[in-house]
């Protein structure tokens, strides 16, 4: 009977286990002792220019070098940064022109937005529990007044940007052809701003929110033709239970449908139309042909008389 | 003087934004007016001398051949709009620090709050009721401010003054939106916050908030002073004082635009012509509405069985 062929047999003689794994650990050293101050010296190279990594390459596009490209890179391969083009008019920078009324409303719509949502952790939009929730937020969340306040106060002081952003534009005549659309957009913007504000003033359901939605909402009841004590609404059939101020507080009065509301409103209702209208709104900025200046200025003489 | 009383109004911390807004305005204003006033300037300039406006910079800023007309966003934007984040966080960090955010008593619909305010960018509005009934006030004007706003670019056809600050180029465009802004809007508001007391009733800075004040006023209709009894007359009556405000007031406006811009007047279609007209006569009713009030005692002017004016 021919002997049986093994490969890490002997002279015919069979091998156990336990010498065959001690050969294949021999194996193994040696190589690692071969290997290892090549790999290692490889490893400390790589490391000591984190730049030349497949994760930072795969992250960041482009190299850092202070060269022209690489700065236009820099704004224009970043999904943030490319609402900006990638060079300016020089003059386009200064305070003086833009106010940075506009930078500033969107900053405070994202203040707004994480206060929000932290805020939004700790309040139950209920009768019950939404003024507890405030004394709560107030006395024993830690930093929870600091965060109340800094929502309230960004809200108010997104307001006051907003029109001095208008003012600014109106001033400079930005408005004009051809960014007639963008205005428009920016009013609704500026009327969402004023409506996010006014459905938080509910929120905390205290007197002053209370009795401040009460007096807005009872305009709603004289609304021509759509509210019970409006010019010829009677003769429409509305009453306090079918008007349109009905559809807005949910109920014939401020109560904890209104609350309700009001809530989806003010976290998700209209930040989400909002946010839809920037995106227009930035994007237009962009595609009207950026910045309306500063321009040079044109004198009357220049103008050409469209033909109609 | 009840010193009290003001500090009290002017300290309460939702009032603060207006206390804020004051010298902001006041700040961004000297500085339209500083930078029109130096563009009219160069304008002028330019104007009286051909060769130098083809050859120009035209702006007020200073350049000089060589010098690059576009620069990066990155860093010279970049870093501005980093800047002005950080020092916005910094001014609401130290509000929100030193201010608290007020929170009166649970809501009590059996507690009538005395005033019951709107928050303060309603209050213009607000203001409106004593002049104009809840339906105008509160539902007609906003709709045509919004709806005013929003056509301002489709009637405004001057081409020029678009992208630099300028008066001389505008005069007509700008005298009307500081009418509208800052007459009509920011100062109802500070009227709102700072004048109106218990029962929406005028009190002056200083004076002490008196809940238990009456006045007794008797305010009159138009249509009364004139003796006239019948509604359907009072109906008619109303319709012919309001149509004939913007019939005289139109005829009014229509020659000072003719006269003062008669390059624009030239270029309006007659829609974009009738609707600055309507919304121009609008704005100026406001005041007018308001004087009636205040001098005359007039509530209504037109008077008829579904609404009053």
């Amino acid at each position: 009977m021919p002997e049986e062929k093994n490969s890490n047999g002997e002279n015919g003689k069979s091998v156990g286990l336990l010498s065959r794994s001690l050969s294949a650990i021999k194996a193994a050293t040696s190589s690692l002792k071969k290997d290892l101050p090549s790999k290692a010296k490889e490893q400390v190279d790589i490391i000591s220019k984190p730049t030349k990594t497949q994760v930072y390459t795969s992250i960041f596009r482009h190299k850092h070098d202070d060269t022209p490209r690489n700065r236009a890179l820099g704004v224009l391969s970043n999904v943030f940064l490319h609402l900006h083009p990638a060079k300016i008019n020089r003059d386009a920078v200064r305070y003086s022109y833009t106010w940075g009324m506009g930078g500033i409303t969107f900053y405070l719509f994202i203040v707004l937005t994480f206060t929000g949502v932290l805020l939004m952790f700790y309040y139950h939009p209920s009768k019950v529990q939404a003024f507890r929730d405030v004394l709560y937020l107030e006395h024993d969340v830690p930093f929870g007044k600091l965060l109340r306040n800094m929502h309230r106060w960004a809200a108010h002081l997104m307001v006051i940007a907003v029109e001095l952003h208008m003012f600014r534009v109106f001033l400079t005549g930005s408005y004009k052809k051809p960014r007639e659309f963008n205005w428009n957009v920016g009013v609704i913007l500026l009327v969402l701003t004023l409506l996010l504000s006014f459905t938080g003033y509910l929120l905390p359901d205290d007197q002053l929110g209370f009795w401040a939605v009460t007096v807005g909402t009872n305009m709603a009841r004289a609304t021509p033709l759509l509210g019970h004590e409006g010019p010829f609404g009677a003769q429409l059939g509305m009453t306090p239970y079918n008007d349109v101020r009905f559809g807005l507080l949910g109920g014939s009065i401020v109560d904890a449908n209104a609350l309700l509301r009001s809530y989806i409103w003010h976290c998700i209702g209209i930040p989400i139309v909002a946010s839809v209208l920037m995106i227009v709104h930035f994007w237009r900025v962009r595609k009207d042909g950026g910045i309306s200046g500063p321009a040079a200025v044109v004198l009357e003489s220049e103008v050409k008389e469209a033909r109609r | 003087m009840d010193w009290k009383q003001l500090w009290d109004i002017v300290s309460a911390p939702d009032n603060v934004p207006i206390v804020a807004l004051i010298p902001l305005l006041a700040f961004y204003i000297y500085l339209a007016w500083k930078q029109a006033h130096a563009n009219d300037q160069l304008i002028t300039q330019l104007e009286g001398d051909a060769g130098l406006a083809k050859t120009q910079y035209r702006k007020t800023w200073p350049f000089q051949p060589g010098w690059q007309k576009e620069i990066h966003v990155w860093p010279f934007l970049l870093r501005i709009e980093f800047l002005a984040t950080i020092i916005v966080t910094i001014i609401l960090m130290i509000w929100s620090i030193t201010l608290n955010a007020p929170l009166e008593e649970p809501a009590n619909p059996n507690l009538t709050m005395n005033p019951a305010k709107a928050p303060w960018y309603f209050l213009g509005l607000q203001e409106m009721l004593v002049y104009f009934d809840p339906w105008i006030a509160g539902v007609v004007m906003p709709t045509l401010i919004i709806i005013g706003l929003m056509v301002i670019p489709y009637i405004d056809t001057n081409p020029l003054g678009s992208g630099y600050y300028t008066w001389k180029q505008r005069k007509f465009a700008i005298g009307t939106f500081l009418f509208g802004f800052i007459v009509l809007w920011v100062s109802m508001i500070i009227i709102g916050t700072f004048i109106r007391g218990p029962g929406w009733q005028w009190f002056w800075p200083g004076q002490t908030w008196d809940h238990n004040r009456l006045i007794y006023e008797v305010n009159r209709d138009l249509p009364d002073l004139f003796g006239i009894a019948s509604n359907w007359v009072k109906a008619i009556f109303g319709a012919v004082v309001v149509g004939g405000f913007y019939t005289l007031g139109g005829f009014a406006l229509h020659a000072f635009f003719r006269r003062h811009n008669p390059k624009d007047y030239k270029r309006m279609s007659f829609l974009q012509y009738s609707i600055m007209m309507f919304f121009v006569l609008t704005m100026l009713a406001l005041p007018i509405k308001m004087l009636l009030r205040l001098l005359f005692h007039i509530k209504y002017v037109w008077i008829t069985p579904w609404f009053n004016v």
